[in-house]
C-alpha cells in the first residue's frame, strides 16, 4: 500500500471507491445508488468549475473569515521548554469550528443540484450548527439528527441550531450519540433522497462524502502552508502537525497540503479519544488496533465485537465520540504516513486547563486532546522543532461539562 | 442443475394464481425460542420466510424492525443463534424456503466463505444483503450461486432502466423490488398503481424472473398487489410482536393470526 505522488489523496481510490484496496467503498442500499452517483457526477464537474471555486473562495473569505490565524503560543512554549508550540486557530471561523467549511460546500452543491433542503448529522453539535447556519444563508430548509445524549451535553450548539431555524431530530436508539445520529440521518436520506441533499458531517460515510468533506477542509492546510512559508521563509526541517481525530475531517484538512513532504520533515500525529482513564471504552480505533469493519457505508477500522456489532464508545468530547474513523485515516495509518495515539478525558481536561491558563485561547475538548499530546511531546524536543496544533473548535459549547468537571468556565 | 426450492415455490403459487407471501421476522425476537416457534407456526401460511441476522447499525430499517432488532440483541442473540434457529426450522420444514437477510459487516467478520458454509449447514435457501449493492456484490453473488444459495438482488424506484437490465441479468431466482423511497415499514407513500407500473417494467425486461414487492405493505394494502409474483410483509409482523408484549399476550399466536389474515387477502 503506497501513497501516490501528484494525485490528491481523496482521488487515490479504485473504481469501487476503496483507498488502498480496502478502506472506504459504497456499502449502501440500492435506493441510494442513484443519488450517490448523481452527487459524484455533480461534484466531479463542480470541482473543475472556475465559477464554483470562485464562489467557494468568496464565501470562505467573506463569510467564514478565512484565513484563520496562525500564532505562536509563547507562554506555553516558555512554560514547557523544548519545541515551539504554535496553533492554527481554525475556531476563528464563523461558527467557531472547521465544520463550517464542509457545511458551506455542501450547501453550495445542494443549490446547484436544485434541492430545496438539506439534512445532516452531528455529534458535538458543530456540524449541525454550521449546516444550519449555511442552510439559512443559502435559503435551504434544514434538518439535523443528533443523539439524545449529545443534545443534553452540547446545549449551546443546539440553541444555535434552533436560532438558525433548523429542526433538531433527537435520536434515541443505541448509545444515543453520533453513531446513531449518522444512521438515522442516512435512513432519513433513503426516504427523502429525491428532494433532500445529505451532508455527512465528517470524512466518513460512502466514498463521495469522504471526498467532499476532505476537499472542503483542505482549506485549512492551504492557508497554513502559505502562513508557515511567510513566517519561516520555507517549510522548516522539523514540523509536527498535531490534530485530534474523531471522524477525521479537521485533521485530514490540516494535513492534506503537506501530504507529499517526507514524514521526517512534516510529521502527522493524530490524537484519538481514549475515553475516561478508568474505562475500557474509548473512541480510538486506530490507536487500539480495532479490526476493519463496515460502518455507515464504508470499510474502516471500527470498534466492534467478534461478530461485527458496533461497540459503544465513551469520550468526554462528543465530537470524537465515534466508533469508526475516516477511510482516509485508515489509509494514512497503513501507509505509515501518519501516526496515531490517544489522550484520555482527564488528559484533555488538564491540557485545556494549562492552555487557558497560559494563553488567550480556549480550545474545545476535541482539540484539547491534541494539546495534551503537544504538552507531552514538547519538553522532549529541540527548540527548532515546530509543533503546530489545530485548534479546530471553541470551548464555548463545552461550558457545562467544563463547569462540572473543573468547577469553572 | 436442480431447481431451487425458491423457484418451485413461485411455480406452485403461480399454479394457484396468487402471489407468494413472504414474511420477515428478526432472529431471536422476542426470544430465541419464540422466534423459532413463530417461524414454525407461520410456515403453514407463509410461502417464503425471511429471517434477519442482527446488526446494531441498521441504516435501512425503520422503527418497528429496529425495535425488534434491539430487543433481540439485548436478549443476547448472536449470529450463531441465528444459524441454529434457521437449522431447526429447516429440519422441521425442509421444503419451505428460508432466506437470511442482514447487513454486510456480519458476513465480512464471519468471512464470506465461512458464512456461506454456515448457511449450507443450516440449509438456508437464499440471502439478502441490504448494503451490498450491484456491482459490488457480483463476486459474492457468484460464490452464493456456486453453493446453490440464491443471492437476491434488490431494485428500487431510483434504479435506472439500464442498471435494472444489468442487475436482472446477474440475478438468480428471485428479485426484490423496493416499493418506494423509504426505510422498511414506512407508510406507503406511493399508490399501488404506480408501484405495479414499475413492477411491470421489471417484468418486461425479463418476464421469467420472479419479482417480489416489499416495503410498506400491510394488511390494508396487500390486496392491491395480488398480481405480483410475491409480497413481503415485515414491519407489520414486528409491530405485532411489540404490541403483544405490551399487552402481555402471546406473540406466537398473535403473529400467526396476522399472517393467516394476510394470506386470506391474497387468495
Amino acid at each position: 500500500m503506497k501513497i501516490k505522488k501528484n494525485t490528491p489523496l481523496i482521488d487515490q481510490h479504485d473504481k469501487f471507491g476503496f483507498w488502498g484496496g480496502k478502506f472506504g467503498g459504497n456499502f449502501i442500499p440500492e435506493t441510494l445508488k442513484k443519488p450517490v452517483e448523481d452527487l459524484e457526477i455533480l461534484f466531479k464537474k463542480l470541482r473543475k468549475n472556475k465559477k464554483f471555486i470562485k464562489e467557494r473562495d468568496y464565501y470562505f473569505k467573506n463569510w467564514l473569515g478565512s484565513p484563520t490565524r496562525f500564532i505562536k503560543l509563547h507562554n506555553l512554549t516558555n512554560y514547557l521548554g523544548g519545541a515551539q508550540i504554535w496553533a492554527k486557530v481554525v475556531s476563528d471561523l464563523n461558527g467557531g469550528a472547521h465544520k463550517s467549511l464542509n457545511a458551506t460546500v455542501h450547501c453550495l452543491i445542494a443549490k446547484r443540484s436544485g434541492k430545496k433542503s438539506v439534512c445532516g448529522d452531528t455529534g458535538a453539535g458543530y456540524a449541525g450548527k454550521m449546516l444550519s447556519m449555511a442552510a439559512k444563508k443559502f435559503g435551504l430548509k434544514c434538518k439535523i439528527f443528533m443523539g439524545a445524549k449529545d443534545i443534553k451535553r452540547q446545549k449551546p450548539n443546539c440553541d444555535a441550531m434552533k436560532k438558525n431555524g433548523a429542526e433538531i431530530v433527537p435520536v434515541y436508539t443505541g448509545s444515543q450519540t453520533l453513531v446513531d445520529a449518522v444512521s438515522e440521518c442516512m435512513r432519513y436520506w433513503v426516504s427523502n433522497c429525491d428532494t433532500t441533499h445529505m451532508c455527512v458531517g465528517s470524512t466518513v460515510g460512502p466514498n463521495i462524502f469522504v471526498k467532499i468533506c476532505g476537499w472542503s477542509t483542505s482549506q485549512i492546510s492551504r492557508e497554513l502552508s502559505v502562513q508557515i512559508k511567510k513566517e519561516f521563509g520555507r517549510i522548516p526541517k522539523k514540523v509536527k502537525l498535531l490534530n485530534c481525530v474523531g471522524g477525521g475531517s479537521s485533521s485530514f484538512g490540516f494535513w492534506n497540503e503537506f501530504m507529499h513532504y517526507n514524514k521526517k520533515q512534516v510529521e502527522f500525529i493524530g490524537i484519538e479519544a481514549g475515553g475516561p482513564k478508568k474505562s475500557k471504552r474509548h473512541a480510538a480505533p486506530l490507536t487500539y488496533g480495532s479490526k476493519i469493519g463496515i460502518l455507515h457505508g464504508a470499510a474502516q477500522y471500527v470498534n466492534q465485537n467478534f461478530e461485527g456489532q458496533i461497540e459503544e464508545t465513551e469520550s468526554i468530547s462528543a465530537g470524537l465520540d465515534y466508533p469508526g474513523v475516516s477511510p482516509l485515516h485508515c489509509f494514512l495509518k497503513d501507509t505509515k504516513r501518519a501516526r496515531y495515539t490517544a489522550a484520555t478525558d482527564e488528559e484533555a481536561l488538564s491540557a485545556y486547563k494549562l492552555v487557558t491558563k497560559h494563553e488567550n485561547l480556549s480550545p474545545s475538548l476535541e482539540p484539547s486532546h491534541a494539546f495534551a499530546e503537544a504538552i507531552k511531546l514538547a519538553p522532549k524536543l529541540s527548540k527548532d522543532t515546530i509543533i503546530i496544533v489545530n485548534s479546530c473548535g471553541d470551548a464555548h459549547k463545552d461550558r457545562d461539562i467544563l463547569k462540572q468537571r473543573l468547577g469553572k468556565f | 442443475m436442480t431447481i431451487s426450492q425458491i423457484s418451485l415455490t413461485f411455480k406452485n403459487c403461480k399454479k394457484e394464481k396468487r402471489p407468494a407471501l413472504i414474511t420477515f421476522t428478526v432472529a431471536g425476537d422476542n426470544t430465541k425460542k419464540n422466534s423459532l416457534k413463530i417461524l414454525n407456526s407461520i410456515a403453514k401460511n407463509a410461502d417464503i420466510l425471511e429471517l434477519s441476522f442482527l446488526h446494531n447499525c441498521p441504516i435501512a430499517d425503520g422503527g418497528q424492525i429496529q425495535n425488534s432488532t434491539y430487543r433481540s440483541l439485548s436478549n443476547g442473540t448472536t449470529l450463531k443463534d441465528t444459524f441454529q434457529i434457521a437449522k431447526k426450522f429447516k429440519n422441521k420444514n425442509p421444503k419451505k424456503p428460508l432466506i437470511l437477510m442482514g447487513y454486510y459487516n456480519l458476513i465480512y467478520q464471519n468471512g464470506e466463505n465461512n458464512f456461506l458454509k454456515n448457511c449450507k449447514l443450516s440449509k438456508v435457501d437464499g440471502l439478502i444483503v441490504v448494503d451490498l449493492p450491484w456491482p459490488e456484490n457480483k463476486k459474492f453473488a457468484k460464490k452464493c450461486k456456486k453453493k446453490s444459495i440464491n443471492f437476491v438482488q434488490l431494485l428500487s424506484p431510483t434504479t435506472s432502466k439500464e442498471r435494472m437490465k444489468k442487475i436482472i441479468k446477474d440475478s438468480h431466482d428471485m428479485i426484490y423490488y423496493i416499493s418506494m423511497l423509504s426505510t422498511t415499514g414506512g407508510k406507503l407513500k406511493v399508490s399501488p398503481k404506480k408501484i405495479l407500473e414499475n413492477f411491470n417494467k421489471i417484468k418486461k425486461i425479463n418476464k421469467n424472473k420472479n419479482c417480489v414487492i416489499g416495503f410498506g405493505i400491510t394488511n390494508k394494502s396487500i390486496k392491491s398487489f395480488k398480481n405480483s409474483d410475491g409480497v413481503v410483509v415485515g414491519s407489520e409482523i414486528c409491530k405485532e410482536i411489540t404490541r403483544s408484549l405490551n399487552n402481555r399476550q402471546n406473540p406466537v399466536t398473535n403473529v400467526s393470526k396476522v399472517v393467516t389474515r394476510l394470506k386470506n387477502k391474497i387468495l
